[in-house]
């Protein structure tokens, strides 16, 4: 394995901890938005409960809350466009870099 | 979404109910609705001279570089995949990374700001997550402070003599932090406290995002060292393009 490889697998595998982590350290935690908690510190702030004045554009075109499961489909299609542009071009590049090296050509 | 939190989302939205109001139980972004009128416009006219600064960049790379535009691509798409992935933290909540560290590294302090507001559109129309009017705000926090700051940073190491990839550790992730505490400032100017105003408002919100947002920082700036690694293997042709390899963006 080469020196870059070693270090990408390392670091992957913290990052990977990090995330994953929590979820054993904090059996039975909640796991909500830290959104909102912030709404909470402005209902302790301002005293009252605070009314926000406009609905999210979803909500509205729908008549309620998006429904749990369809916003994780949004977020897995946002999810997976990012991957695919992301690997996409990755996957070009390295293909040009290993037939830079077979015919030992230069692609620019 | 396994049970428990079934029956949490259910809760809320019997809550929402009662209530006719509609929390949105995201993380990071202000929610829609949650600024007076007057913020929104504030926020709205200051991000217009940073949006058309970001414009023109990339409208000058386009030009000159037509090469640069897949990792203009590149490091868009890497803005969407990781604000769209809501990791649990070791306070009990979950939040999501920016992503804009990478654009802000390899294209500078301002183009950040053209793919930033895409996906704070998307996530605002799309997934009632941050909102329309408080876009703005949001915009500003995620995709222009944050980034002028992972921009400044990863010069300063570079003129220091930093190892690179410590230097892009540290922009990322610092500037995924500075992402909260921005997003906790324009809280803050619009709910001062009673006693004590902004400052100890601020303070407060701070309070309730950091903890939350620490590691999350660290895995932000761990994955953008290996995406830079990966482009520094593969795509030296394009970086040497715009100016990455000669220690400095143009």
């Amino acid at each position: 394995m080469s020196k870059s490889k070693k270090t990408v697998f390392i670091l992957s595998l913290i990052a990977l901890l990090i995330a994953v982590l929590p979820l054993f350290m904090l059996k039975g935690a909640e796991f909500g938005g830290s959104d909102d908690a912030g709404s909470k510190v402005v209902a302790e702030i301002t005293g009252t409960d605070y009314k926000p004045w406009v609905e999210p554009v979803m909500n509205r075109l729908i008549g309620g809350e998006l429904p749990g499961e369809v916003e994780s489909l949004l977020f897995c299609v946002q999810t997976g466009i990012g991957v695919g542009v992301v690997f996409f071009f990755l996957g070009r590049f390295v293909e040009r870099s290993k037939w830079e090296k077979e015919t030992g050509k230069k692609l620019g | 979404m396994n049970l428990r939190e079934k029956k949490i989302v259910s809760l809320f939205a019997v809550f929402a109910g009662l209530f006719g109001i509609t929390p949105t139980a995201y993380a990071m972004h202000i929610m829609e609705g949650y600024l007076p009128p007057k913020y929104c416009i504030a926020w709205g006219v200051i991000c217009l001279p940073f949006l058309a600064a970001g414009y023109f960049a990339i409208k000058k790379q386009a030009a000159q570089n037509r090469k640069s535009m897949t990792l203009l691509a590149m490091a868009g798409a890497f803005v969407f995949v990781l604000s769209s992935l809501k990791i649990p933290s070791v306070t009990g909540s979950c939040s999501h990374m920016t992503g804009t560290g990478l654009a802000a590294i390899l294209f500078g302090p301002f183009a950040v700001s053209i793919l930033g507001i895409i996906v704070l559109i998307f996530q605002a129309t799309l997934l009632a997550h941050g909102g329309l009017t408080t876009l703005g705000a949001n915009t500003f926090s995620m995709a222009i402070a944050g980034p002028i700051l992972s921009y400044g940073i990863y010069i300063l190491c570079k003129k220091l003599k930093v190892n690179n990839n410590a230097g892009i550790f540290l922009a990322a992730s610092i500037g995924d932090l500075f992402t909260y505490c921005i997003t906790s400032f324009e809280l803050a100017l619009a709910y001062p406290s009673a006693n004590g105003g902004v400052v100890v408002s601020a303070l407060k919100f701070l309070g309730v995002f950091a903890p939350t947002q620490v590691p999350l920082a660290i895995i932000e700036g761990i994955l953008t060292v290996i995406i830079v690694i990966g482009l520094e293997t593969y795509a030296k042709s394009e970086l040497i393009g715009i100016g990455y390899m000669d220690g400095g963006v143009k």
